[in-house]
């Protein structure tokens, strides 16, 4: 799990937890320790490993791993990574935020109905909803079905198995992700605050990027943070719907744990991408204490 | 005759009574769904004026406000501020700025970014900006403060914070929505004090909206009474006091007993009413200037004389009981019962420590002067 940032985050009337606070805490931190660090634990000593002919870990140091994730062409699928998951995150930002927006401006009601609406697709399995995009893009799909029927196209367009596909995928198993955190900050925002902004000047534009933005900052990071980390890692959404064409870090990593039977690489490209995440986590924080001061 | 350029402005009424208004409110409708917030108001507000809104919660003072700054359009009927036509205008386009009930000071912004925003939307160089906000701050007498947050602030500063913010771009308009209710009482007082002070300096006009009557006729020029959408007086503090017009008015500001009354008889210039109760009073005719037999007679608690013996000089005395004492530190509060069986509230000042002049039970003399009965209708009907 994320911890993300938040409002409470620097609560400056927060109390030390006492023993009764611990206690509570204590399933959490049993659980996180051995399903968390233990797990990541592994993964560090055998990334230093290295494997016999059936692919059995053999533990003797080695950095070799390490220096075979810096390849030109494990690079160039980390970058694709980045990109697709760069992009996904620019498109749910985009599509998310009016919406979260939206939603956090309507009366109770309708408020809690619309954030149901967001959540419905939850109560179905992800790989159903991913195989149902599959049913409607594919060459005799619903979309193009429709559009033969409607004569906008002569013959089927290959929709499925492309990048574009990919990103469709990527996009709708993520979208709710940036909704949420949005809406959540964007419910927070007192209207006259806008109004102010309005009133003492600020066109839509300026109410937009001097008020609005800076006040809903936390949802926003909280967004970029749940989209883009789970989708950099993806690798169903990819296979199925990029018919592994596209490949990702997450095919990759996957593979070596699976076809290649390479657990050391497979570690070591864990741990390299973590640390990127990690990184990227630090980063935005720094960005968001530097914004406050 | 000629005009100055730069009239007085501390008595608009007096000193401008023919200069095009500074906020022309002409037939102002406005409905949410089936409610009539707002209807069909016309109100003309002078340069430099401090006028109040006054009114219960609900009766659309805060919409015809909102109306103002942009927030809301008229269905029926145009605004017109500073000779320009502004019905439909954004409001950020409006040379009017609002202080908030809840002051709505950005979380993000220290005081001085706070003040500085409405001169950086306006293009305003930083030169300018600074020295503006630094003049203003030292106006609300905020020195020393200036690079606090918002949240560091206690009620008062945050409240100076907004007013400041909202007078440094110069408007033509200051709006106040409920601007002090936030505020402890004493606070309250002295920053009604305030207020009226800063916008004799800055000549500006204000228009303030309040439900407290007694900030209304401490601060204002002129007040404009709503209810239930529609004006029911509009003018200065004293005559929205002495000569209320409807019965809504005279109980909203102040105090005021009010009694069903019905005409009797005319002798010449009096007339003789009977008041519910049956107790009955002589009245000067043109009090009633009313066609029906029935209305509604208004006497301010403090106007019912009270003495041990027969009141000399009051057109109307009578005996009667006192049934309720209550001693509230200058005055004391009387309720009084006719033989009839009229009940009045009075108050009278509490002159002497010494003794407490009137009990309960006692036997007293009332009075009630010509020039403090005041005759409204039963039925109100709105004033133009």
């Amino acid at each position: 799990m994320q911890t993300l940032p938040s409002a409470n985050a620097e609560n400056p009337h927060a109390r030390r937890p006492g023993l009764a606070g611990w206690l509570l805490l204590a399933p959490m931190v049993v659980w996180l320790l051995l399903f968390v660090v233990a797990p990541m634990a592994i993964l560090l000593v055998y990334s230093f490993c290295t494997r016999d002919d059936l692919g059995r870990v053999v533990f003797s140091f080695t950095w070799s791993n390490y220096a075979r994730v810096f390849e030109p062409i494990y690079l160039q699928v980390l970058g694709r990574s980045v990109l697709y998951a760069g992009i996904t995150t620019a498109i749910c930002l985009a599509l998310g935020f009016p919406v979260g927006w939206f939603i956090a401006r309507q009366r109770a009601v309708v408020r809690n109905r619309l954030l149901l609406l967001v959540m419905i697709p939850f109560w179905t399995s992800f790989l159903i909803r991913t195989y149902a995009w599959i049913s409607i893009l594919k060459s005799e799909g619903l979309l193009n079905a429709t559009l033969l029927a409607a004569r906008v196209i002569p013959e089927p367009l290959e929709m499925l198995y492309t990048p574009a596909a990919v990103m469709v995928g990527l996009v709708y198993a993520y979208l709710p992700f940036m909704i949420l955190p949005v809406y959540g900050s964007a419910e927070k925002l007192d209207n006259a605050l806008v109004d102010a902004a309005h009133d003492l000047g600020a066109g839509p534009v300026r109410a937009f990027s001097e008020v609005i933005i800076p006040l809903t900052w936390p949802g926003i990071t909280a967004g970029i943070l749940l989209v883009f980390v789970p989708a950099i890692g993806m690798f169903a959404i990819t296979d199925l719907m990029g018919g592994a064409k596209v490949a990702m870090i997450g095919n990759v990593i996957q593979s070596q744990f699976t076809k290649a039977r390479n657990w050391p690489f497979g570690a070591a490209l864990g741990i390299v991408f973590t640390l990127l995440f990690v990184l990227t986590y630090l980063g935005l924080q720094w960005r968001a204490r530097r914004a406050r001061s | 005759m000629a005009r100055s350029p730069r009239p007085e402005l501390t008595h608009p009424l007096a000193s401008m009574p023919d200069t095009a208004p500074m906020i022309d409110i002409r037939n102002v409708t406005k409905r949410f769904g089936a409610f009539t917030a707002v209807a069909d108001i016309s109100l003309q507000i002078q340069t430099g004026e401090f006028l109040t809104l006054l009114g219960p919660s609900g009766c659309g003072k805060t919409t015809l406000l909102r109306m103002l700054s942009g927030f809301e359009t008229p269905d029926v009927g145009s605004i017109h501020i500073a000779g320009e036509e502004v019905t439909h205008l954004a409001p950020y386009r409006r040379n009017v700025n609002q202080v908030f009930q809840s002051y709505a000071l950005f979380p993000h912004m220290s005081v001085r970014d706070n003040i500085g925003f409405g001169l950086r939307m306006q293009k305003v160089s930083d030169v300018e900006t600074r020295q503006r906000v630094a003049e203003v701050i030292d106006l609300v007498a905020l020195g020393g403060f200036e690079d606090r947050m918002p949240h560091q602030l206690s009620g008062g500063q945050r409240q100076r914070v907004a007013l400041a913010r909202a007078i440094v771009p110069r408007p033509a308009v200051l709006l106040l929505d409920e601007p002090l209710s936030a505020l402890d009482a004493k606070l309250r007082h002295q920053m009604q004090i305030e207020l009226k002070r800063l916008q004799k300096r800055l000549a500006m006009t204000f228009v303030f909206v309040t439900h407290d009557q007694e900030e209304a006729l401490t601060m204002s020029d002129r007040i404009a009474v709503f209810n239930k959408g529609r004006l029911e007086q509009f003018g200065t503090a004293t005559e929205i006091y002495h000569q209320p017009r409807t019965a809504f008015v005279a109980d909203f500001i102040g105090e005021a007993n009010l009694l069903d009354a019905e005409l009797l008889s005319r002798h010449g210039t009096t007339g003789l009413i009977r008041l519910d109760g049956g107790l009955e009073v002589r009245v000067p005719l043109s009090a009633w200037p009313l066609d029906e037999p029935r209305a509604i007679l208004s006497v301010r608690p403090e106007k019912v004389c009270i003495s041990a013996a027969p009141i000399e000089g009051a057109e109307n005395s009578f005996e009667a009981t006192i049934t309720e004492e209550i001693f509230q530190g200058a005055i004391d509060r009387l309720k009084v019962r006719t033989e009839a069986g009229t009940v009045f509230t009075a108050v009278v000042a509490n002159e002497s420590a010494m003794m407490r002049p009137f009990h309960e039970g006692d036997r007293v003399w009332c009075g009630l002067h010509f020039d403090d009965l005041i005759v409204v209708r039963a039925n109100a009907t709105p004033a133009t």
